[in-house]
């Protein structure tokens, strides 16, 4: 009996669609706390790709402003959910314009770093000698070398406002810990016996790299990741926030900074949900992606995931 | 000994590339930073162009002329000599080391206070936590503590500046200590002074034990309860000896050895954090000078500081390193992991 490649097909999206949806699914239903992570982050992603486009553009000057004795004239209400700031804009519009760039830096940054971070670590793993020892060495400079200061240095240097560029910036210092860690698991495992047992059978190195070591460090390259995009938002809005960035789009951390610095949103209670707005922003996404962060390890660990069906 | 050389060795080298980058900085900044110190001291001294040009060649942090190469050795050996330049615009004409030395004491003060009581406390409740685990406060605390660990150090920052500072008025909400501190220095109240010092500290401490303490626990957590499965431990119980003593020297001193490597980062963290930190709470400490620095277009501060900054963080590893050599006899024989 032969198979076409329609069923070839056909079988390998089954086993897609068993791998990626249905055993995450499940695992997600059964760990509650990664379950509400994984609801934030979609809702999340949600405001900053159709946000946009439903909710109008947040221009200043849109509403009268500064009426004595409050400089807001809107505090929240039905019209304006979050009130509106010094400018008369619409908090609400700006958190949603916000959120798209704040989550497009933290995903390069993400995948910059853990793509740094394994790069380095495999080629400093596998061919050891002089190769590791100079990559290493490069590692612990910039390891010690304290990050939020080389970041706000480059910052200023450079001076973008183009996301990408910003989510690299992030990614400079913070690929050291992964490759350190990645590099000690391949050292561990290139002598382990399903590894020499590849390689007496002859298989390629490409095969041992992403068919025989990958699978064993897939979680906690991935729980990595999460980490690394929850230190690129805690890096970018930083630097928004200190006003080495140009303010030229919406983040925020230019929120923030407007409402520290000019509203003084942080010491009258009057106009303190300018302040609370980006700080819950920050927050809930932060908390989202540490909860989702907990079924990781489930998802990706073959060893766990045999327990479902 | 070996091991000793080893790490100075890294640490020099650490240091000298965080020069050598700082000397490009400068090199690729928009704009001849001599040249804007020179439109600073005319303008704020009312010098002639010549004067004021040649004030400015003598106060830069290296000869601006000749080849690229030589303003680089110079400014390698004047930055090992101490002399970074001076301020252009933060305080034009200031040396740079007289403004980073008056800065440095109040940054380690605030950051050493923050990693050794988050570290301490850390550490306790770690250990409790391993010998309740699976316990109703264990799984509270993990929750707890995961939370505390992805908050940004700078939104706890403004929220307790808001509500301890501010609307509760408990503490002082910006600076080192106050005027009238001052007076009672002179005075010679010396212990009234430190108190005050303490007081104004108190809300930048707090903000960075609150965000770090959760990092401590759940680490020594982790490491307590693997230590506890080995077999010592059973033969320490085994032999009779009092809880206390297994407790302190066989669990705690095992467990702390791998919490190593992240107390090492931390102190970059924190003294990099530090900026944001300071900035939020006035506190005159390096972390605002550089802030300032930038603000103000100054590179010979700005420089200045963050130079300053990877010497103390490398200075800080290299002895944070030399104390778990004292703790670790394997490391002190050169033995490697």
């Amino acid at each position: 009996m032969s198979y076409s490649k329609l069923d070839v097909v056909r079988q390998e999206l089954r086993y897609f669609v068993r791998n990626w949806i249905i055993i995450p699914g499940k695992i997600l239903i059964r760990n509650k706390k990664a379950l509400i992570g994984f609801i934030i982050i979609i809702g999340y992603i949600l405001m900053a790709t159709i946000g946009p486009e439903v909710v109008p553009y947040p221009k200043s000057y849109a509403y009268p402003k500064y009426i004595k004795p409050t400089i807001f004239k809107w505090p929240p209400s039905l019209e304006h959910p979050l009130g509106t700031d010094y400018f008369g804009a619409d908090i609400w519009a700006k958190i949603v314009w916000g959120s798209r760039t704040v989550l497009i830096i933290a995903f390069i940054a993400g995948i910059i770093t853990t793509l740094v971070g394994i790069t380095v670590g495999m080629v400093s793993g596998f061919l050891g000698g002089i190769v590791d020892m100079i990559l290493m060495g490069i590692t612990d400079i910039l390891m010690t070398i304290p990050g939020l200061p080389l970041l706000i240095v480059l910052a200023t240097l450079i001076r973008t406002s183009d996301p990408v560029v910003i989510g690299m910036i992030l990614s400079i210092t913070a690929w050291t810990g992964l490759a350190r860690s990645i590099r000690s698991s391949v050292l561990a495992l290139k002598n382990s016996e399903f590894v020499e047992a590849a390689r007496a059978l002859g298989l390629p190195v490409w095969h041992i790299i992403f068919r025989e070591i990958m699978p064993n460090l897939m979680s906690f390259i991935a729980v990595n990741f999460i980490f690394a995009t929850i230190g690129a938002i805690y890096g970018s809005v930083g630097l928004y926030f200190l006003g080495v960035l140009p303010f030229t789009t919406f983040n925020w951390g230019i929120m923030l900074n407007m409402a520290y610095t000019q509203a003084g949103a942080h010491h009258s209670l009057e106009t303190i949900h300018y302040i609370l707005a980006p700080i819950g922003a920050i927050v809930g996404l932060q908390l989202g992606l540490l909860l989702f962060s907990y079924a990781i390890d489930e998802i990706f660990n073959p060893r766990l995931r045999t327990e479902i069906k | 000994m070996r091991w000793i050389v080893k790490r100075a060795i890294m640490a020099f080298i650490t240091i000298y590339f965080a020069i050598t980058f700082t000397f490009f900085v400068v090199k690729a900044m928009p704009g001849d930073p001599i040249e804007a110190l020179t439109q600073e001291f005319i303008r704020q001294y009312y010098m002639s162009y010549e004067e004021a040009r040649r004030l400015a060649e003598a106060a830069a942090p290296f000869i601006p002329r000749g080849s690229i190469f030589e303003q680089y050795v110079d400014y390698i050996t004047r930055f090992f000599r101490g002399d970074m330049g001076v301020s252009i615009s933060v305080s034009t004409g200031t040396p740079v080391i007289n403004i980073l030395a008056d800065a440095i004491p109040w940054t380690v003060l605030v950051v050493a206070s923050a990693l050794i009581i988050s570290f301490g406390l850390g550490i306790l409740i770690g250990m409790v936590m391993a010998y309740k685990r699976g316990g109703k406060f264990d799984s509270a605390m993990i929750t707890f503590f995961s939370i505390l660990k992805s908050l940004p150090e700078y939104i706890v920052a403004i929220v307790y500046l808001s509500i301890l500072g501010f609307q509760l008025g408990l503490f002082p909400v910006r600076g080192r200590y106050d005027y009238e501190a001052l007076t009672m220095l002179e005075q010679g109240d010396v212990l009234g002074f430190i108190a005050n010092v303490l007081w104004h500290a108190t809300l930048p401490i707090l903000a960075w034990v609150t965000t770090h303490i959760g990092g401590w626990a759940l680490a020594m957590r982790g490491s307590t309860i693997g230590v506890l499965g080995e077999d010592f431990i059973t033969y320490a119980k085994a032999r009779g000896l009092p809880e206390r003593r297994i407790i302190t020297r066989y669990v705690g001193r095992n467990a702390i050895l791998p919490l190593f490597t992240s107390f090492m980062l931390s102190i970059g963290f924190m003294f990099g954090g530090s900026i944001i930190i300071e900035y939020i709470f006035a506190y005159q400490g390096v972390g605002l000078i550089l802030y300032q620095a930038i603000q103000g277009r100054d590179w010979f501060l700005m420089l200045g500081a963050f130079n300053i900054i990877v010497v103390a963080v490398v200075l800080g590893a290299f002895i944070a390193d030399l104390l778990y050599g004292l703790l670790d006899p394997r490391v002190r024989r050169g033995a490697t992991t």
